[in-house]
C-alpha cells in the first residue's frame, strides 16, 4: 500500500466530516491518530490510502507513523469487508468449547480463513480475541448479532442457514 | 450541586420507584441476548392489562448467573426467573402478587447466589445502569461528597492505604502506596487513568462492571482524582465493548450535568475531566507503559521502568492507573471505612474478588467472593460443578500471563499469594475449568499462540522467545517433540520469563511452566523417540 505525503483533498462525501469533527476535537494534535482512525473506519468500513493520507497531513503525523498505528492494533483494516461479515470469537472459553473446529470448518467449507473474505466478496471472516461472553461460550457474531451456546453441528448450520446455502 | 440538591434528586426518584407495586428487572448486559425484547414484550403485556402507574420494567445490569439467562427478577418479593423468553411475558405479568411461575423459577437457595460476597456488584443487576438517579437513589456519589466536603486528600488516602486494597488488574500492587506515591510527586499537572482495556481472553469481569454500575467507576475515580490531585482522566477502554463505551459516555455526561465531574465539584474549588480513549485491539496495551503509549496516539509499546507512570506517565507528567474494579471499590472504603474493608479476605489480600467464571463448569457467570475461599468452594459450590458426567481436571486462572491449578491444590485458598506459590497468578480474575476431555498442551500451545500474536515485538526474548516456545509446543501436540526439545522447552521459558522487558514477555511463559510442573506426564507422552539429537528443524 501506498502512501502519500501530499495532502489530498478528500472527496464530496459527508463521512469525512466525522473524521474532521474528530480530529477538530483534539485540536489536531497528533495524539488524536488512534480516536481519528476509529472514526474513519466506523465512517468507511475500512481504512484506504486516501484516508490515511488526509489524516496523516491534518495529523501533521508522518504517513509511516500512521501506517505504523493501523498494522499494529488488531482492529484496524485495509480492506473493505464482504457483504457479510461472521465474527468468532476465539477467547480462551470459546476456545476450550470448540470454535476452533468451526474455525477449521470454514476453512474448508468456503476456503476462508479469518481477516479475508470470499472471491464473491459475500462473506468477511474475523477472528476476534474474547468478546466478553465468556459465560455463552462459544460465541459466533453473524452481522454482529451474538449468539452463543450452541454445538458444533448447530453452529455450522445457523452460519449455512445464515448465509441461505443449505448445501 | 450541593449535597443537599443531589439529595433531593436521590429523594425524589426514590419516591418515584417506591410509587410501584412491582419492579420487573431485566438484565440488559451482553450475556443475556434478546433483553430489548423481553423488555418490549413485558412492556406491552403491561400496557394491555392497564397496569402501567403499578408495574416499573427496569433495564439493569448483569446480575451473574450468565449461563442461565436471560435472568428477570421480580421485586419487591425477589423472585429470579431463568432462560426467559419475549414470549414469557404475559404469563410472568399475570403472575405478579400471585404465585410464581413455576417452569421459569430459579431456586431461591442456590448457592451460586448465597455463597457469594457482593460489594463491588452489589448494585449489578439492581439499578439501571443509564441512569445516575438510580445510582443516587442507592446512595451512590455520597462517598463523593464525604471525600470531597469532609476530608483532606491525606485521609482519603490513608483510608485506602488502612484498607489493605491491592490492585485488581493483576500484579496486586497497594492500591494506597501507588496513589500516595502520585500525591507526593511534583511537576505540575497530574493524570488519572483507568485501564479498562480488559485484553485477557476469558476474563469480563470489567466489562461487567463497566455496563452494571459505571457510575461507581467514576466515583472511585473522582475520589482518586482528588485524592492524589489529578485534573484530568482518561478511561483507555476496549473497542471490543461497545455497550459498556455506550453507557460510560452516558455516565460521563449525567456526571457532568450534575456537576460531579467538571468545573467546582461538589461546590469545592476542584476540578476533574473525563474522556474516554477507545483501545484497538492490542493485550499488551493492558500493560501500564503501552497504555500510556496508545493515549499518547502511537503504538502501545511498554517503556523501561523506571521511571514508574506514577513519577512519568502520560506526557511525562504524574500519572495514576488503576484498573475498573480497584477504583470501583474506592467508594465503598470511603462509604463504610478502611476496618470493613480489611475485615474481609485473608491477611496480605483484603476484601472480595471479582471473578468470571467459565468454561466447563455448569453455572458459568460472574462472581464476587471474598480472598480467601478455596477454588473447590468457588468451582463445585458456587459454580455447580463440571456438567456431562465430566470430571475436574484444572483451573486456569490469569489468562495468558496464568498457570493451570490441578485438582490436588483445589483446597488452595484464592489470594495473591497462594495463586502465585502454585506457579499462576490472580490475574483480572478470568478463571476457566477444564475438564479431562482438553489436552494441557493444547490449550499451553493456544495461550502461546496468543502470547506470540499479541507481543509487540521491542524486546527479543519475547518477540523471538514466544515463536520458539511455541514452535516447540506444536511439536509436541503433533507428537513430534524428542527430550532434547523438553530440555529447550524448559530453558526458553525460564529465559523469557527473566529476561523480557515488560509484564507480557515476563509471565508469556507461566502457562507452560505450570503445566510442566503439574502436567508433566502430558509432554512426555508426546516425546515419539527418545532421540539423542534435537531434530534440525529450526
Amino acid at each position: 500500500m501506498v502512501v502519500r505525503a501530499n495532502d489530498p483533498t478528500p472527496p464530496d462525501d459527508r463521512r469525512w466530516r466525522t473524521i474532521d469533527l474528530a480530529m477538530q476535537r483534539h485540536d489536531y494534535r497528533p495524539d488524536a491518530l488512534i480516536e481519528t482512525l476509529h472514526a474513519a473506519q466506523e465512517a468507511f468500513g475500512y481504512l484506504d490510502s486516501a484516508t490515511l493520507t488526509y489524516i496523516s497531513s491534518k495529523l501533521k503525523t508522518p504517513p509511516s507513523k500512521v501506517f505504523g498505528v493501523v498494522t499494529f492494533y488488531n482492529h484496524f483494516t485495509l480492506k473493505p469487508k464482504g457483504d457479510h461479515t461472521l465474527v468468532v470469537c476465539t477467547g480462551t472459553a470459546c476456545h476450550v468449547k470448540g470454535n476452533d473446529r468451526v474455525l477449521t470448518w470454514i476453512r474448508d467449507h468456503y476456503q476462508l480463513v479469518p481477516g479475508e473474505t470470499t472471491s464473491d466478496n459475500r462473506l468477511s471472516l474475523v477472528e476476534v480475541r474474547c468478546v466478553g461472553a465468556c459465560a455463552l461460550a462459544p460465541v459466533i457474531l453473524p452481522d454482529g448479532t451474538l449468539i452463543g451456546k450452541q454445538s458444533f453441528e448447530e453452529a455450522t448450520t445457523i452460519i449455512r442457514e445464515w448465509l441461505g446455502d443449505a448445501t | 450541586m450541593q449535597r443537599e440538591e443531589i439529595k433531593r434528586f436521590a429523594e425524589e426518584h426514590r419516591r418515584y420507584l417506591e410509587g410501584f407495586a412491582h419492579h420487573i428487572l431485566v438484565c440488559a448486559g451482553l450475556g443475556c441476548p434478546r433483553n430489548e425484547e423481553i423488555v418490549a414484550a413485558l412492556r406491552r403485556a403491561i400496557a394491555e392489562r392497564g397496569l402501567k402507574d403499578r408495574v416499573l420494567v427496569r433495564k439493569v445490569g448483569c446480575m451473574g448467573l450468565c449461563a442461565l439467562g436471560p435472568i428477570v427478577l421480580i421485586q419487591p418479593k425477589d423472585i429470579s426467573y431463568q432462560t426467559v423468553s419475549p414470549e414469557d411475558a404475559s404469563e410472568i405479568i399475570e403472575s405478579l402478587g400471585k404465585e410464581p411461575v413455576q417452569r421459569l423459577l430459579l431456586p431461591p437457595d442456590l448457592p451460586f447466589f448465597n455463597r457469594q460476597h457482593k460489594n463491588v456488584l452489589a448494585l449489578s443487576g439492581r439499578i439501571d445502569p443509564e441512569s445516575i438517579d438510580d445510582y443516587l437513589a442507592a446512595g451512590g456519589y455520597s462517598a463523593l461528597f464525604t471525600a470531597i466536603t469532609e476530608m483532606r486528600p491525606a485521609d482519603v488516602i490513608r483510608r485506602i492505604q488502612e484498607s489493605g486494597l491491592r490492585g485488581r488488574g493483576g500484579a496486586g500492587y497497594p492500591t494506597g502506596l501507588k496513589w500516595s506515591t502520585v500525591a507526593k510527586a511534583t511537576g505540575g499537572k497530574k493524570y488519572l487513568v483507568c485501564n479498562a482495556d480488559e485484553g485477557d481472553p476469558g476474563a469480563f469481569m470489567d466489562r461487567s462492571v463497566l455496563e452494571s454500575t459505571p457510575h461507581a467507576v467514576l466515583e472511585g475515580m473522582i475520589i482518586a482524582a482528588y485524592a492524589v490531585g489529578a485534573g484530568n482522566g482518561y478511561i483507555y477502554v476496549r473497542a471490543e465493548y461497545p455497550l459498556a463505551v455506550h453507557r460510560l459516555k452516558l455516565a460521563i455526561r449525567e456526571a457532568e450535568r450534575k456537576n460531579l465531574i467538571g468545573h467546582a465539584i461538589c461546590g469545592s474549588n476542584f476540578e476533574l475531566n473525563i474522556q474516554i480513549r477507545l483501545g484497538a485491539g492490542a493485550f499488551v496495551c493492558g500493560e501500564e507503559t503501552a497504555l500510556i503509549e496508545s493515549i499518547e496516539g502511537r503504538r502501545g509499546i511498554p517503556r523501561p521502568r523506571p521511571p514508574y507512570p506514577a513519577e512519568k506517565g502520560l506526557w511525562g507528567y504524574p500519572t495514576l492507573i488503576n484498573n475498573v474494579e480497584t477504583y470501583a471499590n474506592v467508594p465503598l472504603i470511603i462509604e463504610r471505612g478502611p476496618e470493613w474493608f480489611a475485615g474481609l479476605g485473608t491477611e496480605k489480600s483484603k476484601g472480595t474478588k471479582v471473578f468470571a467464571l467459565t468454561g466447563k463448569i455448569k453455572h458459568a457467570g460472574l462472581i464476587e467472593v471474598p480472598m480467601g475461599m478455596s477454588l473447590r468452594e468457588i468451582v463445585f459450590d458456587i459454580g455447580g460443578g463440571i456438567p456431562g458426567g465430566h470430571a475436574f481436571k484444572a483451573i486456569q486462572t490469569g489468562g495468558p500471563s496464568g498457570g493451570c491449578i490441578p485438582a490436588e491444590h483445589l483446597d488452595t485458598p484464592v489470594s495473591y499469594e497462594s495463586l502465585s506459590e502454585l506457579g499462576s497468578i490472580m490475574g483480572s480474575g478470568g478463571m476457566i475449568v477444564i475438564d479431562e476431555t482438553s489436552s494441557m498442551i493444547d490449550i499451553v500451545k493456544y495461550f502461546m499462540e496468543f502470547s506470540m500474536d499479541e507481543s509487540c515485538g521491542k524486546c527479543i526474548p519475547c518477540r523471538v522467545g514466544t515463536a520458539q516456545i511455541h514452535r516447540l509446543l506444536t511439536k509436541f501436540q503433533e507428537h513430534r517433540a524428542t527430550e532434547a526439545d523438553l530440555a529447550q522447552l524448559e530453558m526458553l521459558c525460564d529465559l523469557v520469563k527473566n529476561t523480557s522487558l515488560c509484564g507480557l514477555g515476563q509471565s508469556a511463559p507461566n502457562p507452560v511452566l505450570s503445566t510442566l510442573r503439574y502436567f508433566r506426564q502430558e509432554y512426555l507422552d508426546r516425546i515419539a523417540a527418545p532421540a539423542t539429537a534435537p531434530e534440525d528443524d529450526q
